[in-house]
């Protein structure tokens, strides 16, 4: 295995075109323990973090661009970003301990494309937009279509994502992320919720995304479910129509951490107590 | 296979080694360096027991690669003491007793001194949460609990 350290983007992706078995580190979290398990053999690791853009987090067009070699305890540091996308940090918050959130990036949860992974509902709730850099240039997807099934990504040879954009937050907007999890600390999601919604001025919701986690192969985007929300206060009736909307909409399997039943049944409950607390936000409350 | 060549500062002092590309920080720490006092519990970012301060920032030394500590400061356990004097947190370890095999004491104090230097008034729930990665099988963590909450509080009032 050879260990290279691009200092440029384009570098990487000369690097990563070159050698379909080379592998791109960006925290290693999950890298380093898959080298080890022997579950893979790259020819080569491209580690990104000497790339300037890739390590910084700025804010860009009234959003924010989070570099893919990021670790996610540098945006929870960010508290300007923590203040506009509260689910999204919360989310990178809950994976791993200490020591994983000093290296663990968001970009590299998205493309280890776990179903679980907590980080990307919350990111898919927040509109947020993967940048891909190729052989071809670089290209905008949103964070829904990067993964494909389990351990899967759209990423062509050669591509790599180099940033993660958050759009502008939205005036009277509240985001928020939470998962299941048998204890409160140091699990893999059973189901993960993401909610973004937007308020009027008289406190109903014109907007809404939702997302969830860990009950399909991939995130779902309940699209249905972010209607039952439109026009309502968020109120108990709204939030009953809210949680049968995203039972529905997920799609689990059994396995050791839950089986199908109580997770279409844990999504609902998730979804509900996650929209009460993106509603606070989107008022002010939270 | 090519080795790699590594320059980096270790406990304030430059340091060179050779290593494989796929060695960790963990393995040259150990069996290049003779710093035996990072430890490896799991290899899998999971225990804490090896855990170093990389350019400021509470890491596993079992899940970074040593190619990747060219140019950056690593802080090891070997280098909290002041030559025969124990930093704070190891001397109040050692009074409340707040190890039993010790296996895991070293990444808990490297930890807990990167807390302390962040946050020299954490709470104990703080303190729980900062600690959540690394496993202790003797203690059941009151001790180290204990003892963190008096070193910060001797800290604050020395400083």
């Amino acid at each position: 295995m050879r260990f290279q350290s691009p200092e440029s983007v384009d570098e990487a992706v000369a690097l990563l075109a070159a050698d379909p078995e080379a592998r791109v580190l960006a925290g290693g979290t999950d890298l380093l323990v898959r080298l080890r398990m022997g579950d893979v053999a790259p020819s080569a690791v491209i580690d990104i973090k000497r790339i300037t853009e890739m390590t910084t987090i700025a804010q860009d067009d009234g959003g924010w661009r989070i570099g893919a070699a990021v670790p996610s305890a540098e945006m929870n540091e960010t508290a300007a970003l923590v203040t506009d996308w509260p689910g999204v940090t919360e989310a990178a918050d809950l994976i791993g301990s200490t020591q994983i959130q000093g290296r663990a990036t968001v970009a590299g949860n998205l493309c280890n494309a776990s179903p679980a992974a907590d980080s990307v509902p919350a990111m898919v709730a927040a509109g947020a937009v993967a940048r891909v850099a190729g052989p071809n240039g670089s290209r905008d997807v949103p964070v829904e279509d990067i993964p494909t099934g389990p351990g899967q990504t759209s990423l062509a040879q050669g591509e790599l994502v180099t940033s993660i954009f958050l759009p502008a937050k939205p005036e009277n907007s509240g985001s928020a992320y939470l998962r299941f999890i048998p204890r409160t600390e140091m699990d893999i999601a059973v189901v993960g919720v993401g909610i973004t919604l937007t308020l009027d001025s008289a406190g109903a919701v014109t907007a809404a995304k939702i997302a969830l986690g860990a009950v399909g192969p991939k995130v779902i985007v309940a699209g249905d479910a972010a209607k039952t929300l439109i026009g309502t206060t968020g109120d108990d009736p709204a939030l009953d129509a809210l949680a049968a909307a995203c039972s529905a909409a997920a799609t689990p399997i059994d396995d050791k951490r839950g089986t199908a039943e109580f997770r279409r049944d844990v999504t609902g409950v998730i979804a509900k107590r996650t929209a009460r607390i993106a509603l606070a936000r989107a008022k002010g409350e939270a | 296979m090519s080795q790699i060549h590594v320059i980096t500062t270790i406990n304030g002092d430059e340091t060179e080694f050779l290593c494989e590309a796929q060695e960790t920080l963990l393995d040259v720490l150990r069996d290049h360096l003779d710093l035996t006092g990072s430890k490896e519990g799991c290899g899998t970012g999971d225990c804490g027991a090896c855990s170093v301060i990389v350019d400021g920032r509470l890491v596993c030394a079992c899940l970074m690669l040593a190619g990747e500590a060219e140019g950056r400061s690593v802080e090891t356990i070997e280098g909290m003491a002041d030559g025969d004097d124990l930093h704070p947190l190891q001397q109040k370890f050692l009074e409340m007793a707040a190890l039993q095999c010790g296996v895991c004491t070293p990444g808990i104090l490297v930890a807990t001194k990167n807390l302390l230097e962040r946050n020299p008034n954490p709470t104990e729930e703080e303190v729980r949460y900062w600690l959540a990665g690394n496993l202790c099988r003797c203690t059941g963590y009151d001790k180290i609990i204990r003892a963190v909450m008096d070193t910060a509080a001797d800290m604050r009032g020395a400083a």
